[in-house]
């Protein structure tokens, strides 16, 4: 079923030459190549139809939608009949009507006609086209062969397959393979005994299905419907809005009743998913409402003590009471904030300028620092503005894609179905990570190369590429010589064109073959558009920088920077990742990525914002529990963000959040740093407040309320309170005002408004006066920074080495039904598919400790030990293991330690160095865990607050 | 703050700059690269390891927190 607000136009647009034709005595003018039944929507005509669909190709299989056209004896199938000049087409006759009717009484005959009580009433195809065509009953009555009394397959926790309603359009299979492209659905057997089928005919929980709901919204009947229209009901609302997962940040329709979402359907009109969703974004919304949803500010004195329900006031006046007070006795830089990616554009704003502006401190900093801060740099740095340079339509164009350290499928899904898409018409494929992602091969896909490197041997791998592209004479002279630094080149070729950097000496540090490395060089640098995509496989290394700046070095080498097709495209992890960045969050910047020494923008914004600002950058988190840790930094909000959860040697990060002395957290939950937290503000969820997220794309989405927030204030309002209590004035009626302030100081976003949003659903920035629409492609005629600038990229080998007491090398990700640190889908039933996080390990490694799958195994680093069960798989190389962390218990980050990146300080989550042990119980450290746990989320009401230390 | 975790961090910055600073240049790159990014007392922390000796920092490390030293003392007698 799809939105309720949704007109579908029959089949897809296409873009042919005008074409001028009859339908019905209307002219009607419209490009070549599109259908008949398109053509007379457009018009204003609906033509009956059942298996068609505008996001799906003409299938021609109901026979509903049968036209007459002058000159043709037939009755040919408007969904699948083209449009010609001239052409005089007939939808409605009394010979249609009887051919419509009697099509349409044959599947009635099959289908019970208890419309009342069904969930898709109102809504459904097949109940509107007969009222459509006439029919309210079959003439053939309930004797025969029937389709009825078949098993409903309710294994999917978030809808039902009820084959007494499948009409066999083929509509779920084909949006399975064109939109989705898992091609899990299949129609199995032949003619009347055909019927859908999930994989081999199994469960749809058990089968490939990837549960992104694609065939739920393209059913026409209720066959496929989600639960959530016989438990909240039919919606009665549709709000237009953005997703709160990851970075691809999908626009949905949040369909409500009763101030409850119903469904979240994805919007057709979406830039960044055009009608496509995932099991995250479509499905997993219900943490919103979770019983564990934290709605009465508490505060208590000590971590030791029970949590104390308070008063909104009470407790902005104690939080801001003890920020004064540390800041009287500590000095004014011994406090500091931390903006979350999960929050939008102007409440990450409001922080730092809470920070900057009512602390007097620049030490604000944003969970951007453990995932992409070294691509703000490295981008910044090479080609001068630290974002992507594309849209992601542009991988359509796109002929040879390289990813990099990513795992679309899992990560971003959405954009992988656009990715597998133009894969499957023909574009090619290279893979460069330790693990065998789906990408490397899956239905209709298969990486043309992938270079199962060694973990933590990036640089090594891009710099043999970039030798065999220089070397072998297929460098970009003309391109570089016209928009590049032609010194920094001169010396940066030199350094590639080291027999060190070739592909065979480095063989022995990279694992990858060197003959594979020249092959992918090779097909990235001869494409005529060549594509690099790279997550946190590339930034989380303590040479993340370096690896950015060698792959900006390969885009610019090539000339692959600057129109569609090509690019360098960082895909972020969390949804406003970008906009975090944007907004100024980092300690060194203001919004719009200017340096706070840069006398001239320091002066704007104190003058904007009537205060003295510091022109020091201030500390980074890790610097923060540094600082923490010696007794120069006591205090800290944190919106949204779980520092304790995500950030690496939790050891260490327990005890710097241990040692403040007022912990403020502003969260939907008592999450991992709330354990150690003085103040607790609750938070309000996407779909409880007004704003604007930005995706990997720079695309600015409107981030709409759908629901009342829970505890009756939106995030920014929380925010301007607690500034107020500090003594600076915050006082914005609405974030439309916060967007426009930050217009008005930011070059990037001077044309951007809610008004501009509304008007064009979404814009990419810089969108200025230059580019009052905003910028899709950026670098288009030269780079923001004037010349690409080439830097020297070094290998430097991690120093987390393996050894022989720790002789495995961990690496960690994501899988698809988890998010991040799985503090909103851990409470959903995407725990269906992923209840607790494991280790995967190799057979042969397996094999010599003893190992089987589901086995529970210590892991033991140089930081600290956890114990999680195994899983035996070929997936990943002999010598890594590979686990997830989305599972406070799990204790990932209890393994993972304090290296980071030389530029930026982005943890080195993807190298550790371990030994794996079979083992009988929980490590010492989840014993421990679980205690404090308990300990620290109690609650009581009536207990008095006792002296701040 | 503590020595050990900002000489790791210089040094870690000096690895960088070794290759892609131009002849003599690396100490000076070195050094802005911590003066934009380092909070004071993060500067002010390896100034006063140096003071002490400065173990365990590289030889274009250690020139780069000398210029961050001498600009330091300067910035203090304007």
């Amino acid at each position: 079923m799809y939105a309720i607000d949704h007109h579908d136009l029959g089949t897809p647009a296409t873009d042919g030459a005008p074409v001028t034709l009859d339908i019905d005595g209307q002219s009607v003018t419209v490009p070549a190549g599109t259908s008949l039944m398109r053509a007379a929507a457009l018009a204003g005509g609906a033509i009956p139809k059942l298996c068609a669909t505008d996001t799906l190709k003409a299938f021609g299989s109901c026979r509903l939608c049968l036209v007459e056209i002058e000159g043709r004896k037939d009755f040919p199938a408007s969904c699948t009949t083209p449009v010609a000049s001239g052409m005089k087409v007939r939808t409605q006759s009394e010979t249609l009507s009887k051919l419509r009717r009697g099509v349409m009484e044959l599947y009635v005959s099959d289908h019970p006609l208890e419309c009342a009580t069904c969930p898709a009433q109102g809504h459904c195809e097949l109940e509107s086209m007969a009222e459509a065509v006439g029919v309210k009953a079959s003439p053939y009555g309930g004797t025969g062969p029937r389709h009825q009394g078949q098993p409903l397959d309710n294994s999917n926790p978030y809808f039902n397959f009820n084959p007494d309603l499948c009409i066999v359009c083929s509509r779920c299979v084909r949006a399975c393979n064109e939109v989705q492209g898992t091609f899990a659905l299949s129609i199995d057997s032949r003619g009347f005994a055909s019927k859908i089928a999930a994989s081999q005919d199994e469960l749809f929980i058990t089968s490939e299905c990837v549960s992104c709901g694609a065939c739920v919204e393209s059913c026409p009947t209720a066959a496929l419907s989600e639960k959530s229209l016989i438990t909240v009901g039919k919606p009665t609302e549709a709000v237009s809005t953005t997703c709160a997962y990851c970075g691809v940040g999908c626009s949905f329709v949040a369909e409500v009743k009763d101030n409850a979402v119903v469904r979240m359907a994805p919007n057709r009109d979406g830039d960044a998913n055009h009608g496509h969703a995932c099991v995250k974004g479509r499905f997993a919304y219900g943490y919103a409402t979770h019983a564990d949803r934290i709605t009465k500010p508490m505060v208590r004195a000590n971590i030791t003590d029970p949590w104390r329900e308070v008063s909104w006031d009470e407790a902005i006046a104690y939080a801001a009471g003890e920020f004064k007070r540390i800041q009287a006795k500590y000095g004014r830089d011994s406090i500091g904030g931390i903006t979350s990616s999960r929050c939008t554009n102007e409440e990450t704003y409001l922080v730092q300028k809470l920070v900057r502006a009512a602390f007097g401190t620049n030490n604000v900093d944003t969970c951007a620092r453990v995932c992409h801060s070294p691509t703000g740099y490295g981008l910044k740095a090479t080609i001068g503005e630290s974002a992507g340079t594309q849209a992601f339509t542009s991988v359509m164009d796109a002929d040879v894609i390289v990813v990099i350290g990513a795992n679309p499928t899992d990560g971003h899904p959405v954009f992988a179905s656009q990715l597998k898409r133009r894969l499957r018409q023909g574009a090619k494929l290279v893979v460069i990570d330790p693990r065998a992602i789906d990408l490397v091969r899956t239905p209709h896909v298969r990486a043309e190369h992938h270079l199962a490197l060694k973990p933590g041997t990036n640089v090594a791998v891009v710099n043999a590429i970039a030798h065999v592209v220089v070397t072998e004479g297929l460098a970009r002279e003309d391109y570089v010589a016209e928009r590049c630094d032609t010194d920094s080149y001169a010396r940066w070729k030199a350094f590639v064109s080291q027999p060190a950097n070739s592909p065979e000496a480095l063989e022995a540090v990279t694992g990858v073959p060197a003959a594979t490395v020249r092959a992918a060089a090779r097909l990235y640098a001869t494409a005529k558009n060549g594509a690099i995509y790279y997550g946190l496989g590339v930034t989380e290394h303590s040479q993340g920088t370096t690896t950015v700046m060698a792959i900006a070095n390969l885009a610019m080498v090539t000339g692959n920077v600057g129109r569609e097709g090509v690019g360098i495209n960082p895909l972020r992890g969390q949804n406003n990742v970008q906009g975090s960045c944007d907004m100024g969050s980092f300690p060194h910047e203001f919004p719009g990525y200017r340096h706070v020494s840069d006398e001239a923008t320091r002066q704007l914004f104190s003058s904007a914002w009537g205060v003295p600002l510091q022109g020091e950058p201030g500390l980074r988190i890790p610097n923060m529990f540094e600082a923490a840790l010696d007794g120069s930094f006591k205090g800290l909000y944190v919106q949204g963000e779980d520092i304790a959860q995500s950030d690496p040697n939790t050891q260490h990060v327990s005890a710097a959040l241990t040692s403040l002395e007022c912990l403020v957290v502003q969260d939907l939950f008592l999450c991992e740093t709330a354990k150690f937290a003085h103040v607790f503000l609750p938070g309000s969820s996407f779909l409880e407040k007004d704003g604007t997220f930005t995706n990997a794309e720079r695309r600015i989405s409107r981030v709409r309320q759908a629901i009342e927030p829970l505890a009756g204030l939106a995030d920014w309002e929380v925010t301007c309170r607690l500034s107020n209590a500090l003594g600076y004035p915050m006082n914005y009626a609405h974030p439309s005002e916060i967007m426009d302030e930050i217009a008005r100081l930011t070059p990037t976003f001077t044309g951007v408004s809610y008004e501009a949003l509304d008007r064009l659903g979404s814009i990419q920035w810089p969108c200025n006066a230059d580019a009052p629409d905003g910028t899709p492609t950026m670098h288009i005629e030269r780079f923001v920074r004037g010349v690409g600038r080439f830097y020297v990229t070094e290998y430097v080998p991690t120093d987390e080495r393996v050894n022989s007491r720790f002789p495995l090398i961990l690496t960690t990700g994501r899988i698809l039904s988890q998010y991040n640190v799985g503090a909103q889908t851990r409470r959903t039933d995407n725990v269906a598919w992923h209840s607790e996080d494991r280790l995967e390990i190799h057979p042969d490694d397996a094999e010599a400790r003893g190992i089987n799958s589901g086995d529970w195994v210590g892991i033991a680093s140089r930081a600290g030990d956890t114990v999680l069960r195994a899983t035996v798989t070929e997936r990943v190389q002999q010598g890594v293991v590979y686990t997830t962390f989305h599972f406070p218990e799990s204790g990932a980050n209890v393994i993972t330690t304090d290296n980071s990146d030389w530029a930026t300080n982005c943890p080195e989550y993807k190298v550790t160095a371990v030994q794996v042990t079979k083992v009988s119980q929980p490590s010492e450290w989840q014993t421990r865990y679980r205690q404090f746990s308990k300990e620290t989320t109690r609650v009581a009401r009536e207990t008095p607050l006792s002296t701040a230390g | 703050m503590d020595a050990d975790y900002l000489i790791k961090m210089a040094n870690q910055i000096g690895a960088f700059f070794h290759g892609e600073s131009a002849p003599g240049q690396a100490p000076a790159d070195i050094a802005g690269h911590i003066e934009r990014f380092w909070d004071k007392r993060m500067k002010a922390a390896i100034v006063a390891h140096l003071a002490a000796g400065g173990h365990g920092l590289e030889p274009a490390v250690r020139g780069a927190v000398e210029i961050i030293a001498r600009a330091q003392t300067a910035k203090a007698a304007s």
